[in-house]
């Protein structure tokens, strides 16, 4: 490539235009736009969202969840709680094989636990925590003995915990084995360029090969939105994930291009440092529940998710979305109330506290940071904004170095994986430095019942406690925007905003 | 000779040992945990602390910094943490493509900032001239990023004739990989194209009014001659002095334009490693860039040491 003879150029660029309409844009290859470059490829040790995307092509799980977040069983055939809720029966898919080949059975469901368990570096160790064993009980049916009741295992199959890998390329590969991952899913691994693509092509013997309509697909890292959306309207993609919200008009405008929305399991909202570190001993918004009460009522959520979010977005103030099953209905949406603010500030004998209010340097942050910033001056909070390198930023958050942290979580299928890392005593996420004993008792009872009555009401009960305490101030719940091409046609929108292939087509 | 090469690799060596130190050093002074922010959304403690154990951050800064370069000395740079690659295999993998665009963009920026030079120093204060300078004013002050995202929006959106973004191997597709080369290193070349447009408009300025200039038109050569063989010849030295010396604006010019057009080369591969606190990789680039620029330093001495007869004395 050191001679490149510049009178080639142009006819090379139009050359690559007109294959752009005919080769590349067949009718079998789907182009997918990702909004970051995944991790690793190895479900154990994986650990970003954008990964899991690409693993919903590449690796099936033991369960998966739809579109109204019902645990629907995917290599699994069927599953059984034993009365006292400590142990899960499996029965395994028949006729399912791993892209090697190899069989999927009771063994391989205890091989790829027991790795999910044990391997260095493992992601999915805390998730798994309270699975203390495997047994093969006969050729296809494994059963996970707990150590204590857990409901939400069901969930941690429906994700990373419950992908199965093919045990005899784990055990060659070892820790290498993200590099060529071997799973059972509906697409195969070809190849992978850090930075540039991750290329599938389909399993020709996948369990559901009825439902994919594809031959290949490729998936292309481009960070910038804007860029990304680009690549859509010029056809060099098929499909994006992680519209910006801003552009959410312009794609529901063009008639060549299709939107597609729904709310997300996670959430946006503000920590509260209230006993992470003596800090919150003295700081207003630490030591008196009045001045926090004060802080949510100054808050105007609608007006939030207008200006941060142009309306992509729906107003919350719980872990889960107001349409969630297990939303605490004795609890609603906070109106705004200025006026109950500033009695509530000169109750308190504060009427003018001051707040440090830090923040990651991303755009949204930054802006709920200025909005909150001006809402909450109308009750008198003195809100000083603290924009800081993200990584700090959770530096700063696990010493306890902060009033007020704005921190997004993406949500997990079970309510719990929303709130018991955050709320319960001295959890990993528990940056607010909350610890009520009656919330963890309660916490712990919505874990061990698998009654969803029974574990609504555990719920009520935490949230007429959490969302007076306040540790979070829950804002608002983000939609996951698609667009694509509107040759395509068949997806399903499932709130974890993973795109599943099953049923998407080219019409 | 030999005794001047002794003496300029023997200062090469402290060099490069002070340059570890730095990167070493200037590494740990980026905020945040790099095993926090590997260890993904969750942060489970457990991942953190074998995090910690893996990249040896536990141990005192300087026994790291040993660990390192005795990584190093034996020709291995580590590993990406997030990828799981070995930092040599993706400086090998990048590299390439960014030297492709630096080179085409080069290409480009001579070929419109030498013509544009002769042209504005032949119509000096005349039309052209002030069109050649317009637009090389223009060329200068637009940044990088704009001018890529709008060529993307008209050339890829609006007319559809280049591909918005990625990269395709010249060995797998050489038309594909110009046209998704040839915007991105226009966008490089544009602004440099500009400098030697202006550098080119002085030297022939310059050069236009010497005597030999004057005898060359006495003799009656025509004006096309005198331009192009007598003066341009002269006047390109130092711009071509001047485009080589360009070369390293191109690298560090490479990191937003890769960012905007994805293209997987050098300038990205470090960009997502400081965000992503991939230590070992951000170390090893820098290291071999920093060596790179030494070594070509050593070169272009010893170049200069052998044509010039007075620095053997």
């Amino acid at each position: 490539m050191t001679h490149i003879p510049r009178i080639r150029l142009i006819p090379a660029a139009l050359a690559f235009a007109m294959a752009l309409g005919t080769g590349l844009a067949s009718a079998q290859t789907l182009r997918f736009g990702l909004a970051e470059d995944p991790d690793i490829l190895d479900p154990t040790l994986a650990r970003t969202f954008v990964g899991r995307i690409v693993f919903a092509a590449l690796c099936d799980k033991i369960f998966d969840i739809d579109e109204k977040l019902n645990i629907v069983p995917q290599l699994a055939e069927s599953y059984q709680w034993s009365a006292d809720g400590k142990a899960l029966t499996i029965k395994a898919r028949p006729g399912v094989t791993f892209h090697d080949g190899e069989k999927f059975d009771a063994a391989a469901i205890k091989y790829n636990i027991e790795r999910h368990k044990t391997m260095a570096g493992s992601n999915r160790r805390g998730e798994l925590s309270l699975v203390s064993s495997v047994d093969v009980v006969d050729p296809m049916t494994a059963r996970l003995n707990l150590s204590q009741p857990f409901s939400p295992l069901l969930a941690q199959l429906a994700d990373r915990a419950g992908m199965m890998v093919s045990p005899k390329a784990a055990q060659a590969a070892g820790d290498k084995f993200g590099a060529h991952p071997v799973c059972s899913g509906p697409f195969k691994f070809v190849e992978r360029v850090a930075q540039d693509r991750i290329v599938l092509e389909r399993y020709p013997n996948y369990w559901n090969k009825g439902a994919i309509h594809f031959d290949r697909v490729v998936y292309l890292p481009i960070l910038d939105t804007t860029v990304r959306l680009a690549n859509l309207k010029s056809g060099q993609l098929d499909f994006i994930e992680r519209l910006a919200a801003s552009d959410a008009a312009a794609v529901a405008a063009d008639s060549r291009l299709k939107l597609s929305k729904i709310t997300e399991i996670g959430y946006q909202g503000i920590t509260l440092n209230v006993g992470k570190s003596d800090l919150a001993k003295t700081t207003a918004i630490g030591k008196d529940p009045r001045v926090r009460e004060a802080f949510e009522l100054a808050l105007d959520r609608e007006g939030i998710v207008q200006v941060v979010m142009e309306g992509q977005a729906t107003v919350g103030n719980q872990w889960v979305a107001p349409d969630n099953p297990f939303y605490a209905k004795n609890v609603p949406v906070p109106k705004r109330d200025v006026a109950k603010a500033k009695a509530l500030l000169a109750a308190a004998g504060m009427p003018n506290p001051s707040v440090e209010l830090m923040t990651a340097t991303t755009a949204d942050a930054q802006k709920i940071a200025q909005v909150v910033q001006a809402m909450t001056k109308e009750a008198g909070f003195d809100v000083k904004i603290r924009s800081t390198e993200f990584a700090t930023s959770l530096n700063l958050a696990d010493k306890g170095e902060f009033d007020a942290y704005i921190l997004a979580w993406s949500g997990r299928a079970d309510p719990d994986g929303n709130i018991y890392s955050f709320d319960a005593c001295k959890q990993p996420l528990n940056y607010a430095g909350y610890c009520k004993p009656e919330v963890d008792k309660l916490l712990n009872d919505s874990r061990t019942t698998s009654d969803v009555a029974a574990r609504r009401k555990a719920y009520e009960q935490v949230a007429a406690i959490v969302l007076v305490d306040r540790p979070i101030v829950y804002l608002y719940h983000r939609h996951w925007l698609w667009a694509y091409t509107n040759k395509l046609s068949g997806l399903r929108t499932v709130p974890d905003g993973l795109v599943r292939l099953q049923g998407l087509k080219f019409n | 000779m030999s005794a001047y090469l002794a003496r300029r690799v023997g200062t090469i060596l402290p060099t490069l040992l002070f340059v570890t130190i730095l990167i070493f050093g200037l590494q740990q002074l980026l905020p945040g945990d790099p095993a926090v922010v590997l260890a993904g959304e969750e942060r489970d403690p457990n991942v953190v602390a074998y995090l910690h154990k893996k990249m040896h951050l536990d141990e005192p800064l300087p026994v790291r910094y040993l660990y390192w370069l005795g990584g190093v000395l034996t020709g291995d740079l580590g590993e990406s943490l997030r990828m799981q690659k070995p930092v040599t295999a993706l400086i090998a993998e990048k590299l390439p493509v960014t030297l492709e665009l630096a080179l085409i963009a080069i290409v480009i920026a001579l070929s419109i900032g030498i013509p544009a030079g002769i042209v504005s120093a032949i119509y000096k204060d005349r039309w052209p001239d002030y069109v050649a300078n317009a637009v090389a004013l223009w060329g200068l002050s637009t940044p990088n990023f704009w001018l890529g995202i709008m060529m993307i929006l008209f050339f890829s959106v609006r007319l559809g004739w280049l591909p918005a973004s990625g990269y395709v191997s010249p060995f797998e597709d050489l038309s594909a990989n110009l046209a998704a080369m040839i915007m991105p290193a226009f966008v490089l070349g544009n602004a440099i194209a500009a400098v030697l447009m202006r550098h080119t408009r002085s030297a022939m300025l310059q050069v236009m009014s010497s005597d030999y200039v004057r005898t060359a038109r006495a003799k009656g050569l025509s004006e096309r001659v005198v331009v192009l063989k007598h003066a341009l010849r002269n006047a390109l030295t130092p711009v071509v002095t001047l485009g080589a010396l360009e070369l390293g604006t191109l690298l560090s010019g490479a990191v937003l334009t890769e960012q905007v057009f994805t293209i997987p080369g050098f300038g990205k591969l470090i960009v997502d490693a400081v965000f992503n606190r991939d230590y070992a990789v951000v170390q090893g680039v820098v290291l071999f860039t920093a060596t790179a620029y030494i070594l070509l330093n050593l070169v272009a001495d010893l170049a200069y040491f052998l044509v010039n007869p007075r620095l053997r004395g």
